[in-house]
């Protein structure tokens, strides 16, 4: 039935949505931390999602091969420079009194957050959309 | 009699399935719209169905043995892939969904889909009246 495999993939964007707010609530929390537990500073953190096939078919025209969940492959370090900030009294200040702190980018991590309430949302919207069908389906011949 | 009561319902059914079909795909196109690369799909309602009223059925259940009964469940025509959907405007990371195309279909088809079932109810009733007089 294919309005149910609908819960399934809107599922599916819902937890990778849901990591990816997980990860900018991380970042932003950090964005002034010089140390975090490995004794450098934090360093921002970005998720990586990627499609994955809800079902295979063995025919390649089925609309079972074109339905796709989603999924987080990895969560990966931002690899820019961390950012230098001059502070001599502050006690992580290297010899020439400058301090290195994450790399966060605050704007960019707003935005971030934004785009994954609203991706969240149109998720939800699906999904109620699929139950409002399929409640409609239920009282055929009524 | 049961024969032209399946035949009467016949394309309602295979245009229900269409869309149900149809509303998946686009439901798989809205989750991955944050998705790198990826391409959103659909398929093309009138040939689909046109294609499925004529027997062309690519969705099937695998029957094992020869007195399985033949399934009859509508998908998108033999000849009929599914197709990739123009992209109003290039992204840098190469996905296509254009959420404002995909929400509209979505609810689009979604409306279809309910008149269909309405479709199939009064047909129902209208059946029920010339049976019970």
């Amino acid at each position: 039935m294919s309005l149910f495999s609908i819960f399934a993939v809107a599922g599916s964007a819902m937890t990778a949505q849901n990591q990816r707010l997980n990860v900018v609530a991380s970042n932003l929390a950090n964005a002034d931390s010089a140390a975090s537990s490995n004794g450098q500073p934090y360093k921002a953190k970005q998720v990586l999602f990627s499609s994955t096939p809800f079902a295979a078919s063995s025919d390649p025209d089925s609309v079972a091969n074109g339905t796709h969940g989603v999924k987080v492959t990895s969560v990966i370090e931002n690899q820019s420079p961390m950012k230098l900030v001059h502070d001599p009294a502050h006690p992580m200040a290297n010899a020439e009194g400058y301090v290195s702190m994450p790399n966060v980018n605050v704007v960019e991590e707003m935005v971030d957050m934004i785009s994954a309430s609203r991706s969240y949302q149109n998720n939800v919207d699906m999904m109620n959309t699929a139950k409002t069908l399929l409640l409609k389906t239920l009282t055929i011949g009524q | 009699m049961i024969n032209k009561l399946d035949e009467t319902f016949r394309f309602y059914q295979d245009a229900a399935n269409l869309r149900a079909q149809r509303q998946q795909l686009i439901a798989s196109n809205i989750a991955n719209a944050d998705t790198p690369h990826f391409k959103a799909r659909d398929f093309n309602f009138k040939t689909a169905l046109e294609g499925a009223l004529q027997g062309n059925r690519a969705v099937k259940l695998i029957t094992s043995a020869p007195n399985h009964i033949a399934p009859s469940v509508g998908g998108p025509a033999d000849g009929e892939s599914l197709l990739y959907r123009p992209a109003v405007q290039g992204s840098v990371d190469g996905n296509t969904v254009d959420m404002d195309v995909e929400r509209s279909q979505f609810a689009d088809n979604a409306i279809h889909y309910e008149a269909n079932l309405t479709f199939i109810s009064d047909q129902i009733k209208t059946m029920r009246a010339a049976i019970q007089g």
